[in-house]
């Protein structure tokens, strides 16, 4: 499929998944749809399946069925999850994969479960005992069972060969996500965050092997631009690590006045900070990756580290003038993650804002004026101190 | 989530209840008991807070391994207890309004926000000065947001922290999955090492058993008692009336004192049940499951709207958090620690899915024979009430089973909205009522 990057803005809001079809039709696979955070994509992937990212009914949807389901007080993107079952979006899929973020995305799996039985709901269980020397094995364990069941949906055993080139796979897709990261923080008038958010989004919807060219080409785009740097701050995005804003709210922070220099969106899908070692036990090295070499991701609960450290280090990092904290409405693990990191920015003097948002949102002239408010007053501050 | 001790009805409260309703008694003398031994437990921690001899450990309620802490003698605190004798005691919202100053939504759990304020306050209550634990032990059975507070907790109070991860209930066929009980006996064994470190003391192995020994006779005693409501007219609400036993079944599991109180309970249960007493004063009308956490800053007034209707809860899902007992599981002296990781992996409400829960009512509304579901939906508590629209539609239409979705909180009061609560439990009755007589199913 030959696509522009005007066509990939259009794919990821496409609720028909074109891309995921298009695959199917070709190769005959199976698709597996994987519920955010994190989940171990190359298990299916090496058992010839895709594994495609689901969130949400983006802005496109109208929720009718979901929400005599799941009430009020629990976010979108569970409610509009299940509304894509309901309205027929998710017959492209072949089965689900389901972690323990939070307690509505945890019931989520049994209702899908229960209202699709045709596409059975995999749970993976990662561990949250990081003090814990079983942690690895216990989760090396947890991917071989998650394998089992999936092999049931493939219809073929996993093999660890197999995995090992999945692994490999994904790495390329990572490293060349880790470089366009580390571009935009040194140079972010050569790529936009709308622009990366965009292909990285893109990465959960296609085959990694056809996902890297995309990504390569970009890449060297981006490093021959010769863009002037605007006057603006650079901030650190935390908080959209689940569910997804509408890619013109992103868009409108970066207008009113904002370099993102970092962001957690589909953090789950780049957990990594390094390249997964392939020379052992494939599924140990994936469970050891996530344990000892993955970010700080919301619904992973790690003592070894205050949460908000991590958070202070990625400012410092990419010389951030600023948070913000865009988490989505109703995000519980969010919303307790945000009253750590308010304190700790608070202690570290480091300026920031509190937004929230929701899936399906039209009108941004609110947020965007907040935020060049906000802006505005970071620049007056610094006119004056030079 | 949790179990509670007495809720002291206040004069307002008993005055919002329908004008011509008596004034109805529920205690007996297990209700009594109860309160003494809290008492005492809470004495003891404040002591600790001010100096005393002794060590504490904070775990929380959801199938927890209470038995280890008790074999190095700690006195086991659980901030889900704390929080809703604050809500019973109407203390709860200055302390939630001010976790919510501190940064805090007003979507995240309350049980949470009561806490983290009751920490700015020093750990100072009404009823005990909660001491800084020795260690923080996050035994994470399903909730998530055990993972936060805890982690919150960590910073804020500053205590040696560690989360137990327990698998979570998520196989095809319902049970735990191969590997899941060694991988949580190896962590339990883990939290021995840490423990002797913090105590300085060595693991008492034989202690240990002797304590897993009396959590066994308990289970016994419990699950006969909720046996009990299986009788017509059940002797005691398994809802409102299962709290109070909740607190030792807790707070002193493991204790010779929790097998005195279990043995008196179902002394005078079995006494009641045998009289053929209703759990009530106007006689048992309508046989109910409640599932979801009570609003515990209107227990006593939501109670009452129940029973003016002579609604009596036969089993109630809550009863369950810290433990299932009544479908045989036991804690095992001959493999302490295996049944203290079953416990905690297979044997208690939250560590089960949605779905597992489903069947659970399944069982309560036919081998207790009940007449309707009423689901307590409440807002902090999301692993409860998330999906419950799912649940209510399961129930009425794949088991056409007569179910009322009412919505609060378990802390906030806030949430609390009377007159529409009482206007939907009313009409639910009426329409029950009316399907008895019409001679639909319901009866
Ligand atoms: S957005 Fe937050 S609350 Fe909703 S499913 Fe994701 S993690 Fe859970
Ligand atoms: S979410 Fe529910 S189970 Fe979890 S701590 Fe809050 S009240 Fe307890």
């Amino acid at each position: 499929m030959t696509m522009t990057f005007e066509t990939y803005r259009d794919v990821i809001e496409d609720r028909e998944y074109p891309t995921v079809r298009e695959w199917r039709d070709r190769t005959g696979g199976k698709v597996i749809g994987c519920f955010p955070v994190y989940a171990p994509v190359e298990v299916p992937y090496a058992l010839g399946m895709l594994p495609i990212g689901l969130f949400g009914g983006g802005n496109r949807i109208e929720i009718a069925n979901a929400d005599s389901r799941f009430q009020s007080f629990i976010c979108s993107i569970v409610k509009s999850t299940l509304e894509l079952g309901f309205i027929g979006k998710l017959d492209v899929l072949d089965g689900l994969m389901f972690h323990s973020i939070c307690d509505p995305a945890r019931n989520l799996a049994s209702v899908m479960g229960r209202n699709f039985p045709q596409r059975p709901a995999v749970f993976v269980h990662l561990p949250q005992n990081f003090q814990s020397p079983q942690a690895p094995q216990y989760m090396a364990g947890e991917l071989r069972r998650v394998a089992q069941e999936l092999s049931a949906i493939a219809g073929r055993p996993v093999r660890d060969a197999d995995l090992a080139a999945a692994i490999a796979a994904y790495d390329r897709v990572r490293e060349l996500q880790r470089q366009l990261y580390a571009l935009r923080s040194s140079s972010p008038e050569r790529i936009s965050t709308s622009e990366l958010y965009t292909l990285s989004r893109l990465a959960t919807l296609m085959d990694p092997k056809e996902v890297a060219p995309i990504f390569e080409a970009a890449l060297a785009g981006a490093i021959k631009r010769t863009e002037r740097p605007k006057d603006r701050i650079r901030v650190v995005l935390a908080g959209s690590f689940c569910e997804q804003p509408p890619l013109e709210l992103i868009e409108s922070l970066e207008q009113a006045g904002c370099y993102i220099v970092d962001d957690d969106f589909l953090l789950g899908w780049r957990s990594q900070r390094h390249p997964v070692k392939t020379d052992g036990d494939p599924f140990l090295a994936l469970a050891e990756a996530y344990v000892n070499d993955s970010h700080h991701l919301s619904p992973k609960h790690d003592l070894r580290k205050p949460r908000a450290q991590g958070l202070i280090e990625t400012a410092r990092a990419n010389r951030a003038d600023a948070v913000i904290f865009l988490g989505a409405k109703f995000c519980e693990p969010g919303l307790f993650d945000y009253a750590l990191y308010r304190k700790a920015l608070e202690a570290s003097s480091i300026p920031h804002l509190m937004l929230e948002f929701e899936e399906k949102m039209w009108l941004y002239d609110r947020i965007r004026s907040e935020v060049e408010t906000f802006v505005e007053s970071m620049l007056f501050a610094e006119a004056k101190a030079s | 989530m949790t179990p509670a001790t007495t809720a002291t009805p206040t004069k307002k409260a008993a005055a919002d209840t329908k004008a011509a309703a008596p004034a109805i008694k529920y205690q007996g003398t297990v209700h009594e008991l109860q309160k003494q031994l809290m008492n005492k437990y809470y004495a003891d921690l404040t002591s600790i807070a001010e100096g005393g001899a002794g060590r504490s450990a904070q775990l929380l309620i959801a199938g927890n391994p209470v038995e280890v802490l008790r074999a190095f003698d700690m006195i086991p605190v659980f901030p889900e207890i704390n929080a809703l004798q604050l809500a019973v005691r109407k203390n709860s919202l200055p302390l939630i309004q001010k976790a919510e100053e501190l940064g805090y939504s007003t979507d995240n759990c309350a049980y949470v926000k009561a806490d983290i304020g009751m920490w700015e306050n020093g750990g100072k209550t009404p009823f005990a000065t909660i001491p800084k634990p020795d260690v923080l032990v996050c035994n994470y059975v399903g909730c998530n947001v055990y993972l936060n507070w805890f982690e919150h907790l960590a910073e804020k109070v500053g205590s040696p922290a560690v989360n137990i991860d327990i698998p979570f209930m998520r196989t095809k066929d319902g049970e735990p999955a191969e590997g899941d009980v060694e991988y949580v006996v190896a962590q339990l064994k883990e939290l021995v090492t840490l423990l002797e470190k913090v105590t300085g003391t060595p693991f008492d192995e034989d202690k240990f058993v002797k304590i897993v020994e009396r959590s066994s006779r308990v289970g016994e005693l419990w699950s006969q008692i909720r046996d009990l409501t299986k009788k017509r007219p059940t002797p005691y609400d398994a809802y409102f009336d299962s709290v109070t036993m909740m607190a030792p079944l807790y707070c002193l599991r493991g204790t010779e004192e929790a097998v005195d109180f279990f043995e008196k309970a179902l002394e005078e249960m079995t006494a009641k049940a045998d009289r053929a007493e209703a759990a009530i004063p106007g006689g048992e009308k309508f046989r109910i499951v409640i599932e979801g956490p009570p609003p515990w800053p209107f227990l006593r007034v939501f109670r009452d709207m129940f029973s003016r209707w002579g609604a009596v809860a036969v089993a109630s899902t809550y009863a369950t958090v810290g433990g299932i007992w009544e479908f045989g599981f036991r804690h095992d002296p001959a493999h302490p620690f295996e049944s203290v990781a079953k416990h905690m992996i297979e044997a208690n409400l939250c560590n089960r899915s949605m779905l597992q829960r489903y069947d659970q009512i399944w069982r309560y509304a036919t081998e207790w024979n009940a007449d309707a579901l009423v689901i307590h939906s409440v807002k902090s508590c999301r692993l409860f009430s998330a999906g419950q629209g799912d649940m209510r539609e399961h129930f009425v239409h794949d088991r056409d089973l007569p179910t009322l979705l009412i919505e609060s909180d378990l802390e906030d009061p806030r949430y609390f909205s009377q007159a529409q609560l009482r206007n939907r439990i009313d009409a639910f009755f009426e329409a029950l009522e009316q399907r008895r007589i019409t001679g639909g199913k319901a009866a």
